[in-house]
């Protein structure tokens, strides 16, 4: 058959290998593939945000607001407001730059404008502003490059838009702020449909626009009376999605964040529905693999709890010990951190309801093979307060803990952890030296019932070893006996020598 | 055994402690099958961990199966209508997964009731119900009579799908599928078709994702005709959406779309109305996308015939065999069979050729592996003279690679090789330069000779085995580095089978007996192995033996027999003992061997 085709450049073919045996050094590849990812060129997609649109006006600078008068000011500002509505492809560095640098000026100029000049916000201009705002920062987030980002250790995805849509929040900011700012007009505009799109945005890679978004929220949280259960319902529907349907949500930290803040300002006595979210949100969401990233701010929101009602402390700390990680030591140490967070703020009476089940967890976490777990439990006993109350209640938490922290002391590997534990054992002496002789003469008894356990066991071990020996010689004498007998398997191979 | 705490755990103990724990509870009580059971396992559907709720509405499902349609009424409907109204989004989550199971036996007045929960479970507040109610339309749909599909599913549909959240409409994509095969063409036309649309147009890529990713069953659900008018226009659109993910799943379904429209006027609807997308997808800048492509366009040649496979097809093919992405020229590559059954693979050779070198030499081991893999399936379709000429190089070459998997690959490669060109190709092309390696001073390409004799002296016989083969194994007995000895005795041990009796006798045994007596434990043992195969192999040609030396059971030395031994088992011996690799030769223990020899070297 002809081939049609031009003949393409002839292959380099390798040479054979009975010549050149080794392999070229430069084929070693080596472990590079780590680097190899990194300096993997980003693929460039086109994000959601910019889908074309097929009119695309030119962008003609205005006059400046503070050019005008005032009677065409509001004039003038609405067709800014709707200048900057018109959307530019950032993925295209060079495209339509001068469009993009009016609308960069113009926003420039309302974020200025909103923020210092009074007598601006008027009702009519309310919609425009919305409608701007909305235009640019409500879009669908675009799949994630990776899809195993880890927000610990990969780079995020950034915003190529963001020159511009760092304008437009920081003008929604301003808006909000604003002293002539009226909610009572405003509510119109910003609804449930608008905040649930704003809550998806937290979603976004881009750790600069989940900051602005977070300093949002809290104001049209502070602002919006009408929309804090509908925003602390969602908020929820977002964790609860994230603990049991997805594990990936961008913004957790961002929106515990702003809980906290909230439940920093719940009336007293609490509502079931805030019970129920400590219970059924914030619990639970220690659960989540990717829980370093967001642990400090979830900590924070549940000492607020603990600080408002005391009397919900045994559910969360039951709730804390259910969850307890079995085998990751670093999630360990944030439990542990929490842990001694929530006995800060302990209240006595409480204290005791969970003494035991704590302390148990506590010596299960000194005695962890992996050192910074039981440090981390072994500076519980650095903390004053925390002393104070096993001091107070020593006839509970020293029996829980001493047999462990005692054997520890004897064979843990590392040093520091064993001074470590000489100290607390000097605490405990000096606490109560009467309890902690019983306790050491009670452990010991113990260890030496349980030493001659296991030497009547071995003891019952030789003897069934000798039985088994001399039935094995008897066995072999009656070798040629009439009766065949059952021979054990390894006289088989004695008898082939 | 199990059953008997089952039915006693109270309905309120589930949900206690680690809800993890109690997914193999939900497990066992399934395999009761008794009402008794039904109140454990409500209060398991219940629960937030996901894994144990669902297990538990899967058992609750076959329970309602065991029921009378009067015990189900009586039992098992008032749980589903509890669940259904339960307060915490779990329970009425369940539920959506239990309608289907008891609508068909229940009487009417309940059906109705049954219809009324699920309406409203599609309107819940929490997103998380309506994404079970969306995800159980289709199933619920198929259950109803077709009146109640058009009154009440259909609304119920267009609402779901076009809820506020994303992650519930292409849940709505999904039920799409089955509504669609229970309705007329017309209702089709009318109720379904124009929220299909507007599903492939949704702002949200993930539901533009799923109406991709669901392309083929949406076809054949909704017909030929709907096909042409609506489902072509959308998918031109997913081919050309603004996201690479978008993109890749429909690439994917290319050869599936075109598979499954009308015989009648195909080609031309494929040249005309999806080739032109297909172009721009070949130079698209996502290499996920090509690659997808890739996957399937070859696929496309035996729909299309020979003459539109050259006119259209073929300069596709060659650029996406010239494409930066290796992946995407392997795919290419993978799939060559169907058009060689369609022009014939000459068209391509010219540009296969450079393709192939280059994956042949890629950096990454994988790549090499995969196309190595698919050479004795391009031999057979380029012919042994193509062959010898252009990529008989390449697979020697592979034989000295510095990753052990794609040298045993290359071993395997040739057996097969062999298998297509017969003996006489392989004794003149093949088993000379294999031999040659014996000569090399590196150990592990020696090695690599034995391996290559194991695979192929089967396959050349025995006449090539005895006169070319052997006397290579046998003068390598002597080698310096016991790893090469010990492989001597297993390969003499795996070709004795081929070998007649005055070989065996006169020289195999004499070269093992002498490897059994080797300084080397490993050495030793694997001789003395291969000594007790040739002997019962001797014993089976018919000959009588009665040396004294024979078969010396390995068991004599009962450390020998008993332990298996390792890298760096016995290590009284110094590093060299690290190259005591053992009898299976996985790759992390010729990577160990690999490092040794690595470090050697640079010694």
């Amino acid at each position: 058959m002809e081939t049609k085709l031009p003949p393409a450049s002839t292959p380099t073919s390798p040479s054979s290998p009975g010549l050149s045996p080794v392999p070229p050094p430069d084929k070693v590849d080596g472990f590079s593939r780590r680097s190899l990812r990194r300096a993997r060129p980003r693929r460039s997609h086109s994000s959601s945000q910019f889908r074309y649109q097929s009119n695309q006006q030119e962008l003609t600078p205005l006059p400046l607001l503070k050019d005008v008068p005032a009677s065409e000011l509001h004039e003038l500002l609405s067709r800014k407001l709707a200048q900057c509505g018109v959307m530019f492809d950032f993925l295209d560095c060079v495209a339509d730059l001068k469009g993009k640098e009016v609308k960069r000026a113009a926003l420039n100029e309302l974020v200025e404008c909103v923020g210092s000049t009074r007598g601006v916000l008027i009702e009519p201009v309310y919609p425009d502003i919305i409608r701007m705002i909305s235009v640019n920062i409500f879009r669908t987030l675009p799949p994630s490059e990776n899809p195993e980002f880890d927000p610990e250790e990969d780079e995020p995805n950034l915003e190529p838009s963001w020159p511009h849509l760092q304008l437009v929040y920081e003008f929604f900011l301003r808006f909000l702020e604003s002293p002539d700012f009226q909610p009572s007009v405003a509510k119109r505009y910003v609804d449930q449909k608008f905040v649930l799109m704003l809550l998806e945005l937290f979603d976004s890679e881009d750790p600069r626009e989940r900051e602005y978004l977070k300093t949002i929220l809290h104001r049209v949280y502070g602002k919006f009376l009408g929309l804090r259960a509908y925003i602390r319902k969602q908020c929820n529907h977002i964790f609860l999605r994230f603990i049991y349907e997805l594990e990936h949500f961008n913004g957790v930290a961002e929106l515990l964040e702003i809980l906290g803040s909230i439940i920093n300002g719940f009336a007293l006595p609490l509502k079931t529905e805030h019970k129920q979210f400590l219970v059924r949100v914030l619990i639970p969401l220690h659960s989540v693999k990717s829980l370093s990233v967001f642990h400090a701010q979830l900590a924070y929101c549940v000492v607020q709890f603990l600080e408002k009602d005391a009397t919900l402390t045994e559910h969360v700390i039951r709730g804390l010990l259910k969850y307890w990680p079995k085998t990751c030591t670093q999630k360990e140490v944030m439990f542990l951190g929490e842990m001694e967070e929530i006995l800060d703020v302990i209240e006595p009476s409480q204290f005791v309801k969970i003494q035991e089940p704590l302390f148990k967890q506590v010596a299960r976490c000194v005695s962890s093979p992996h050192f910074q777990v039981a440090e981390r439990a072994l500076y519980f006993w650095n903390n004053e307060y925390i002393l104070s109350l096993i001091e107070d209640n020593c006839h509970t938490v020293l029996p829980a803990v001493f047999g462990t922290l005692y054997q520890v002391s004897k064979e843990h590997w590392n040093q520091t952890i064993v001074s470590l534990i000489y100290n607390v054992l000097k605490t405990f002496m000096e606490m109560n030296g009467k309890l902690f002789d019983e306790l050491t003469a009670s452990y010991k008894l113990e260890k030496q019932q349980e030493q001659q356990k296991a030497q009547e066991r071995q003891e019952l071990w030789q003897g069934l070893e000798e039985l088994r020996l001399r039935r094995l010689q008897g066995t072999q004498g009656a070798k040629d006996g009439p009766l065949p007998r059952p021979t054990p398997q390894v006289a088989a191979s004695g008898g082939q020598s | 055994m199990a059953g008997a705490a089952g039915p006693r755990a109270a309905p309120g103990a589930a949900g206690g402690d680690g809800d993890d724990s109690l997914y193999p509870i939900a497990v066992l009580i399934d395999e009761l099958r008794n009402e008794d059971v039904q109140p454990p396992l409500e209060s398991l559907a219940t629960v937030e961990e996901t894994v144990v709720r669902d297990k538990a509405v899967e058992s609750l499902r076959q329970i309602s199966q065991e029921h009378t349609p009067v015990a189900l009424e009586a039992h098992f409907v008032p749980l589903v209508k509890r669940l259904a109204s339960g307060d915490w989004f779990t329970s009425r989550t369940s539920a959506c997964g239990l309608f289907s199971v008891c609508y068909p036996r229940a009487s009417n007045a309940v059906k109705a009731e049954i219809r009324q929960h699920f309406r409203s479970l599609c309107s819940d507040d929490t997103p998380m119900v309506r994404r079970a109610a969306a995800s159980k339309l289709g199933e619920f749909a198929k259950v109803l009579e077709l009146d109640s599909v058009k009154t009440e599913i259909v609304p119920l549909f267009t609402n779901l799908a076009s809820d506020e959240q994303d992650s519930v409409r292409l849940l709505a994509v999904e039920a799409c599928v089955s509504i669609a095969q229970l309705l007329s063409q017309d209702d089709l036309e009318a109720l379904v078709i124009p929220i299909l649309r507007q599903a492939a147009e949704d702002k949200s890529w993930r539901v533009r994702y799923m109406v991709a990713d669901k392309f083929s069953e949406l076809q054949k659900a909704v017909g030929p005709k709907i096909t042409l008018n609506d489902l072509i226009p959308a998918f031109q659109s997913l081919l050309k959406d603004c996201e690479a993910e978008v993109r890749a799943a429909a690439a994917h379904k290319v050869k599936e779309l075109c598979e499954n429209l009308p015989t009648e006027g195909r080609e031309a609807i494929i040249v005309n109305q999806i080739l032109p997308y297909i172009k721009e997808l070949v130079s698209d800048t996502n290499q996920h996308v090509k690659s997808a492509l890739a996957s399937v366009i070859m696929g496309l040649s035996t729909i299309l015939g020979k003459e539109n496979t050259i006119e259209h097809l073929l300069p596709l093919f060659l650029a996406q065999l010239k494409d930066e992405c290796p992946e995407v020229r392997l795919n290419i590559i993978s799939n060559l069979d169907c058009v060689n059954e369609v022009i014939g693979i000459r068209q391509l050779s010219q540009s296969l050729l450079p393709a192939i070198v280059e994956l042949a030499e890629d950096a990454k081991w994988r790549v090499r592996l995969a196309i190595i893999e698919y050479m004795p399936l391009l031999a057979g379709q380029l012919g042994v003279e193509f062959f010898d000429e252009k990529l008989n190089s390449l697979c020697m070459a592979w034989l000295v690679d510095h990753v052990y998997a794609i040298r045993e690959a290359a071993t395997n490669n040739l057996m097969k090789l062999v298998q297509k060109f017969g003996t006489e190709w392989a004794q003149n092309t093949i088993v000379p330069k294999v031999l040659v390696m014996a000569n090399d001073p590196n150990y592990l390409h020696r090695m690599t000779t034995l391996f290559c004799i194991n695979a192929l002296s089967e396959a050349c016989g025995q006449e090539i085995t005895t006169k070319q083969m052997l006397p290579i194994v046998l003068k390598m007995a002597g080698d310096q580095v016991a790893n090469v000895r010990f492989n001597v005795a297993k390969s003499l041990q795996k070709i004795g089978p081929i070998l007649d009796t005055d070989a065996l006798q006169g020289k195999v045994k004499p070269v093992l007996q002498k490897l059994g007596q080797d300084e080397d434990m490993d050495v030793k043992y694997f001789a003395q192995e291969a000594i007790s195969v040739v002997a019962q192999r001797l014993r089976k040609l018919d000959v009588l033996v009665k040396d004294r030396e024979e078969p010396r059971i390995p068991g004599a030395d009962k450390n020998l027999f008993l332990i298996p031994r390792g890298p760096g088992e016995d290590t009284g011996k110094g590093p060299a003992c690290q190259l005591h690799v053992n009898t299976r030769d996985t790759l992390a223990q010729l990577e160990i061997a690999e490092l040794v020899h690595f470090l050697q070297s640079r010694e």
